[in-house]
């Protein structure tokens, strides 16, 4: 068994490290596979919601490029199109986001080497790259193959995104509707979030009587409206919890 | 229609905020591991945050005649599917492919 092993794994070790890279990077397209079915499909969608939004198909490249963070990214085409004030695109962003400083406590940036290479991967640390990285068979996962995983989930977003771009601006307004991927996506996610914590039924409640309050009270303001309510139920719920505990 | 250095100025300050959110918690992660209201509000938010954009998404939907039909029909698949089979772009892809034959009809 070792016999076998050994000289493979010298070989390894002595391999040119251009030729190392190669089969990295082949190995990584591999791992990014499964996400790639669900993203490219997703960017095509984005892509065509964004030019049937009345924005130029460059600007999807622009964004799934520069940008990275795929359901803030379908509804920052909503909040540019209404003109938006930039705080409150900051603070949706924010919120929206959120989640992503939580990633940090388990993303093995550790065993991503050099500061180019932790800059790029802290940059493309998505919920999908998250994922993936959270799977028992990625535990042996070197730096460079997370990485090139990373370019790959980002490659097929920015092909996904301007190839569906490319075709709104062509098929134009002739196919009424798409735009419901958004409000699918976002009803996915929360499906999802909520079966993590099955045991709280009060916080989605709660935000949908924050949301449904903000779209009556300050229509204009919704988003920042809602979250601030959410937040506020969510810290009153909390220190309520606490006194409870504190006396029982 | 919105300018372009609007355009690039929200794109900008995107970036600013989501780099920032999935960067610094590794420069400065051990105070954010203590914060015990942080991760209440870490474990709580992110749900009510989508359902919150649910609500956004939907809030513009026409309720004259029978036009509220196609968005509402077209959530209870997505919901439905995915409550039923779990898979992310089958929900969406279905939901999303109601609505717009609906609306074409």
């Amino acid at each position: 068994m070792t016999r076998v092993l050994l000289p493979e794994a010298v070989r390894v070790g002595t391999a040119p490290s251009a030729e190392r890279e190669t089969r990295t990077s082949a190995v990584a397209l591999r791992d990014s596979f499964s996400v790639g079915v669900a993203l490219v499909p997703l960017g095509l969608a984005f892509g065509m919601v964004l030019t049937q939004a009345g924005l130029d198909w460059w600007w999807a490249t622009v964004f799934t490029a520069l940008i990275y963070a795929g359901s803030f990214e379908f509804l920052l085409i909503g909040l540019v199109t209404a003109l938006t004030p930039l705080g409150t695109v900051a603070l949706t962003a924010m919120l929206v986001n959120l989640r992503h400083v939580f990633y940090a406590l388990s993303f093995p940036l550790d065993r991503v080497r050099g500061v180019r290479a932790k800059l790029y991967s802290t940059f493309a640390m998505t919920d999908e790259a998250y994922a993936l990285t959270a799977t028992s068979a990625s535990r042996s996962w070197s730096g460079p193959r997370i990485v090139w995983m990373q370019l790959y989930l980002h490659l097929y977003w920015i092909i996904g995104g301007t190839a569906g771009a490319l075709l709104g601006a062509l098929i134009g307004d002739s196919v009424a509707g798409l735009d419901f991927a958004l409000p699918a996506l976002f009803t996915v996610m929360a499906i999802d979030a909520a079966r993590e914590r099955p045991e709280d039924v009060s916080g989605p409640l709660l935000a949908f009587a924050a949301a449904v309050v903000a779209a009556v009270v300050a229509p204009g303001q919704m988003l920042p409206t809602a979250f601030a309510l959410l937040t506020v139920a969510l810290l009153v719920s909390l220190v309520a919890s606490r006194l409870r505990s504190r006396r029982a | 229609m919105p300018e372009t250095p609007y355009l690039f100025a929200a794109v900008a300050v995107t970036v600013a905020v989501t780099w920032s959110l999935r960067a610094l918690p590794f420069v400065a992660l051990a105070p954010l591991r203590e914060s015990r209201t942080l991760h209440y509000l870490g474990v709580r938010m992110p749900t009510g945050v989508l359902v919150v954009l649910v609500v956004y998404c939907l809030r513009g939907m026409p309720v004259a005649d029978n036009a509220w039909l196609a968005p509402a029909a077209a959530l209870a698949v997505t919901a439905g599917l995915h409550l039923w089979r779990r898979n992310v772009l089958l929900s969406i892809t279905a939901g999303t492919a109601v609505h717009v034959v609906l609306l074409n009809l």
